[in-house]
């Protein structure tokens, strides 16, 4: 049973050098430099608390934190709900040929860069853009849509709802169809089913796929500063405000180590929501 | 354009798997095939500089049919779909490049500089004469630049390109060695810039300047009249609330500001100076449709999504009207700020006296017409006989710019005293401000 072959450990030795070389070292490196200090523009190795005292005194940092943390956590709610109607028909609706298509067309998007799928946004949202044209055919707007919380979370959406979609389907498809029978049988209506039976029955892959969703929008950049306007600014715009301002790397990798933490305490809070045992 | 939307930091690299045809076309269709991407979104990756996303991309913005990349095998209606587009970044970024390395020189110069400087419209002729390859390293900003210095060996960067407010840094540091003003043709500027302040310490010079810009109210001429920019209160405007923009850099904005405040020189201020001016911003915060990099900036006052840009003048806004869009600068009646950039010979220079030839060379007159149409982005110049190969070389941009003798011209400008340089605070920490930027960014 205990016994090391060689044969094991030349399959599990990589992926254990992998995670040290690449997360492990440099996330310790990463709270080194938290306490290093920069002197006339250059990073000088040292242990002082500066960087933390001076990111947790300041007010504009707090606010950002708890916007990056509302807007990731509205964007995980938002895309699961409306990923969910779209899951459930892809899941219980179409026949084995359609649903691969459906699939299919969820695995498209992730061909095309996201950043260049974001700044295609900026020309249906800006005021003069394809959107605006098309509320003014019918008297409408113009609606300012580009440069706000509005854009932010197209981006978000359009960053996460193929693959929260995908996740779902494939949670939903493994939903044991006797038990919705059952319900059925035992005279529970189409709708309670869905709340009662398949969502809890389904609640591990549903809550991973909302995870994700927060993981990749808490800390993006691109739809913020693209979609957004960069106003007001999340976590990662001020990490890269911060590095250029006066080179404080180290109070960069402050902000970074608050939001390493943050989503590894979502990420466990999710997991351990998601596999806790049934009630 | 694969450098840039996906945001690689490598562009050359990209630029060359371009020429050498490992990324493929079929790459470049699907992209514009699935998404139809407009002329605009490409023209963005050719936009040359300024921020930490921002991707240092060529700009030499013609050479349409040279794109390697482009092939024979497409329809003419792709082609024309494609000219402009991905024909101006794939080609205008390999065809050079191609040129440039089949001829391996056997020297190279290295340089410390803003996007564009020792791009082939500029360092071509040079690279010619002297049988040498400038080798560029472009920074974006000046705290980039000196830390870039600062985690180099010395020696590392034979010529370094800085904004003005950064030589006197760079000298208190010992990144730059000391120059010979006989070197240099200083007799041919114009009496203002012939001892620039902080080129120059205890009588020994360590800068030349080579070119410089203004900035004041840049807006679209479609929304408002030259009558409204010609005060820094437009900023204020009903017509702008949504549609005013920032260059997100706190300098050039507050300085703006501070002009509006009526500070001379705008700063250098004291305690009731600085609160005035740190409510004076805020209150201007419920116009602000957005903080941009260079790209946004471009791309925004383009489209007409921001109607006026606080804190850039001409360098951004002469690229956008040379390409027709309805947009430009003016310096308002406040006063406008004047950037400047020189150049230096870093300290332990491989190469001093190749530096010294080139600084010679972009502070000649032919030197200075090239600096004046740099492709990357326009400026003045401060040599008079540059402005006069200028005004026979291409006329249209002298006018353009407002360089030419014996009429209303820039140097009326600072003359009339309308010009402050820009400057770092000298009152409070560079943090200070930075700061107060961050917390109105958030506000």
């Amino acid at each position: 049973m205990k016994k090391v072959t060689i044969f094991g450990l030349s399959l599990s030795l990589p992926l254990l050098v992998w995670q040290l070389l690449f997360f492990a070292f440099p996330l310790v490196f990463l709270v080194a430099l938290s306490f290093w200090v920069v002197e006339n523009y250059r990073m000088v190795p040292d242990f002082d608390s500066v960087n933390w005292t001076k990111m947790f005194s300041r007010g504009v940092f707090w606010d950002t934190y708890l916007r990056t943390l509302a807007l990731a956590a509205g964007a995980s709610v938002l895309v699961s709900i409306l990923a969910f109607p779209c899951s459930y028909g892809i899941a219980f609706k179409l026949s084995a040929n359609l649903r691969r298509l459906a699939i299919f067309l969820m695995v498209i998007p992730f061909f095309t860069s996201y950043l260049v799928r974001v700044y295609s946004w900026q020309i249906f949202l800006s005021d003069n853009g394809i959107l605006n044209a098309a509320f003014g055919l019918v008297g409408a707007g113009p609606y300012t849509m580009l440069n706000t919380d509005f854009g932010t979370m197209t981006g978000y959406l359009t960053l996460c709802l193929p693959l929260v979609v995908l996740l779902q389907v494939f949670s939903l498809m493994f939903v044991d169809r006797t038990l919705i029978e059952a319900a059925h049988n035992l005279r529970c209506g189409r709708l309670r089913t869905v709340f009662l039976v398949i969502i809890p029955s389904a609640r591990v892959g549903i809550v991973i796929a909302a995870l994700f969703c927060f993981i990749l929008t808490f800390g993006d950049f691109v739809s913020p500063l693209y979609l957004g306007g960069g106003k007001p600014p999340t976590l990662s715009i001020m990490i890269t405000d911060t590095t250029k301002a006066g080179q404080q790397w180290p109070r960069a990798a402050v902000i970074a180590i608050v939001m390493i933490a943050t989503l590894l305490a979502v990420a466990f809070s999710a997991i351990g929501y998601a596999y806790r045992k049934r009630a | 354009m694969p450098s840039c939307v996906h945001g690689s930091y490598e562009p050359h690299k990209d630029a060359r798997n371009i020429a050498n045809g490992t990324i493929s076309t079929i790459y470049f269709e699907k992209a514009v095939n699935v998404h139809i991407l407009p002329e605009e979104l490409f023209r963005r990756c050719r936009r040359p500089r300024r921020s930490a996303l921002e991707l240092p991309m060529k700009n030499t913005g013609d050479g349409d049919m040279s794109n390697p990349s482009s092939g024979s095998g497409h329809l003419f209606t792709r082609r024309r779909f494609l000219h402009g587009s991905m024909a101006a970044v794939g080609g205008t970024l390999s065809a050079p490049y191609v040129v440039r390395r089949a001829s391996a020189a056997t020297t190279e110069l290295t340089m410390l500089a803003w996007y564009g400087h020792a791009e082939p419209d500029i360092v071509a002729e040079f690279e010619e004469q002297h049988d040498v390859k400038v080798k560029p390293k472009y920074y974006s900003g000046g705290d980039n630049m000196l830390a870039l210095i600062a985690q180099s060996p010395p020696g590392t960067y034979d010529l370094i390109l800085s904004d003005a407010e950064y030589v006197q840094q760079l000298n208190a540091a010992g990144y730059v060695e000391e120059l010979d003003p006989g070197d240099y043709p200083l007799d041919d500027y114009f009496p203002e810039f012939q001892d620039f302040p902080g080129h120059w310490k205890d009588g020994k010079l360590f800068s030349v300047m080579a070119r410089f810009g203004f900035l004041g109210v840049a807006y679209n001429t479609e929304a408002l009249t030259e009558e409204e920019a010609r005060s820094y209160g437009v900023y204020w405007s009903p017509k702008l609330t949504g549609k005013l923009g920032h260059f997100d850099w706190h300098l050039p904005n507050l300085g703006q500001v501070s002009l509006y405040d009526g500070n001379r020189p705008p700063f250098d201020l004291d305690e009731t100076a600085w609160d005035k001016l740190q409510e004076t911003t805020l209150s201007m915060r419920p116009q602000v449709g957005g903080f941009f990099d260079y790209g946004g900036t471009f791309a925004s006052l383009q489209n007409g999504q921001m109607l006026a840009f606080c804190g850039i003048g001409d360098w951004i806004t002469g690229v956008l009207q040379k390409e027709g869009a309805a947009v430009r600068t003016v310096v308002p009646e406040e006063g406008g700020l004047q950037w400047t950039e020189s150049f230096s010979i870093g300290k332990g220079a491989q190469h001093p006296d190749l530096a010294r030839q080139f600084i010679q060379y972009i502070t000649s007159p032919e030197g200075q017409v090239k600096s004046a149409n740099m492709a990357a982005y326009p400026a003045l110049i401060p040599s008079r006989k540059g402005w006069d190969l200028l005004n026979a070389e291409t006329p249209e941009e002298a006018q353009r710019q407002g360089m030419v003798p014996g009429q209303q011209n820039v140097m009326d400008d600072i003359r009339e005293g309308r010009i402050q340089f820009r400057a770092l605070p000298v009152q409070q920490t560079l943090e200070d401000w930075n700061d107060f930027w961050s917390d109105y960014k958030s506000g």
